[in-house]
């Protein structure tokens, strides 16, 4: 089973347009055993602990990142360890498949990787499999994956260019802007009507302006390095659950921290109706609190996995069909899904930023009946 | 078995995609509809219909991100 990362389809793409300009009917059948599309995908759209550059999975090359686990103590040592080390297969008799991982080798030794996820081994040196899931014990594992160097990335990356911008004002003062903040003026602009002062009372908003933009700004950035195939890019940081969960929450904290008489009013004893319906309306409305920030959750998550879902499925076409010349159809249409996910990438911003306005403002609203 | 699951699972997105596209489809026609009858308000109908819209396709992607757990399994 060959895995591709994203560069290689990206070499690939280019050698297979050049290739069609000349060759047709080229065949790679030989090259591999079988190509399942699902595995790849899914391999691709998780986090790891290297960041792939080019060349095959096995043997290509890849930034290994470090691995640290708090295991007893805190053990510090680079990935490499793992994707160098003694590869194990254990064949499953009743249903036939075979499971795959790694053994740890020198100071990884005693850990195995599976799936990206690091177990410890038992006593027999071995990993546990009950199915397809191992039920050894996993090590707490802080390491810095390829989703957390792209998120320190995409946070630097917003670090420096709002402090060139602000700093163009601070040194010029509210003049014509020039540069970088030439660019992003309307996009601030933006954010602070359309988003902040749209949905949250004349008077309040501006408490919030720096948060709206700040997820904005987040979430464009780290959805547009996703799109980019190579390495500043190619980490899938936005449809990550976890990140999501940690927007999400940050949302819901600043929607309760801000929450006012009024606000909590409406959940826990709701004017207007009768009061059986008060008691019943009481649940509903605590609900309510938490599925709003969750679907935000899901929104953003989905969203951008379903993207980069879309467009490994159509790369894939070439290989499941095992012929050059089904990239005439699959390049197209995966450049079409990649233009569209610029516009998603935008969008996905601008709505988590505009629902979380939107909460905001209903938690600051004051009472006018 | 793994692979009845799949299929199973792929219906499940197909029905959460019908009901997004009729769903997303209605909010774009009348938005539509609304601005050619007063483009002044183009602006405020927008934001309504991105809204609306978000709104339905979260409710969507539950049912997708369902039928991908429904498929792992």
């Amino acid at each position: 089973m060959q895995h591709f990362s994203k560069l290689s389809f990206f070499i690939r793409k280019v050698a297979f347009l050049l290739a069609f300009l000349g060759i047709s009917g080229f065949s790679f059948a030989n090259e591999e055993k079988e190509f399942n599309v699902s595995e790849m995908i899914m391999h691709h759209i998780k986090d790891a602990h290297e960041w792939h550059l080019f060349g095959p999975e096995h043997g290509g090359t890849s930034i290994y990142l470090p691995i640290i686990l708090l295991d007893g103590g805190i053990k510090t040592f680079s990935s490499s360890h793992f994707y160098h080390g003694t590869p194990v297969s254990i064949e499953n008799k009743e249903s036939g498949s075979s499971v795959h991982y790694v053994k740890g080798v020198g100071p990884a030794e005693g850990y195995a990787m599976y799936h990206e996820e690091i177990y410890k081994l038992d006593k027999a040196g071995m990993l546990q499999f009950e199915g397809e899931h191992p039920h050894n014990a996993q090590p707490m594992d802080f390491s810095i994956t390829k989703n957390v160097m792209s998120l320190l990335m995409g946070a630097f990356l917003v670090l420096i260019i709002m402090f060139t911008v602000a700093k163009f004002y601070r040194k010029n003062g509210a003049v014509a802007p020039k540069g970088l903040a030439k660019f992003f003026e309307p996009i601030i602009v933006m954010v602070r009507d359309d988003i902040a002062k749209a949905n949250i009372n004349e008077h309040k908003y501006h408490k919030y302006v720096p948060y709206l933009l700040t997820i904005f700004f987040f979430i464009w950035f780290n959805n547009m390095l996703g799109l980019i195939p190579f390495l500043p890019g190619g980490a899938n940081l936005t449809g990550n659950i976890t990140v999501t969960l940690f927007l999400a929450v940050c949302t819901l904290l600043v929607t309760l921290f801000s929450g006012n008489k009024n606000y909590w009013g409406h959940i826990f004893w709701m004017p207007g109706v009768p009061v059986p319906m008060k008691f019943f309306m009481m649940p509903i409305e605590i609900i309510g609190i938490f599925t709003k920030p969750f679907a935000l959750m899901i929104r953003l998550f989905a969203n951008i996995t379903a993207g980069h879902i879309i467009v490994l499925a159509l790369i894939s076409i070439i290989f499941v069909n095992k012929n050059i010349a089904w990239a005439g159809l699959s390049v197209p249409m995966a450049l079409f899904i990649s233009i569209l996910e610029v516009l998603v990438a935008f969008l996905q911003g601008f709505l988590f930023a505009m629902l979380s306005a939107l909460f905001i403002g209903a938690a600051v609203e004051e009472a006018h009946h | 078995m793994t692979g009845m699951f799949g299929s199973i699972a792929a219906i499940g997105a197909g029905l959460a995609v019908l009901g997004a596209g009729l769903g997303i489809g209605r909010i774009g026609g009348s938005a539509v509809e609304g601005i050619a009858r007063n483009p002044e308000a183009s602006g405020k109908i927008q934001t309504a219909m991105i809204i609306a819209a978000a709104l339905i396709e979260g409710v969507a992607l539950f049912g997708v991100v369902v039928g991908l757990l429904g498929a792992k399994a």
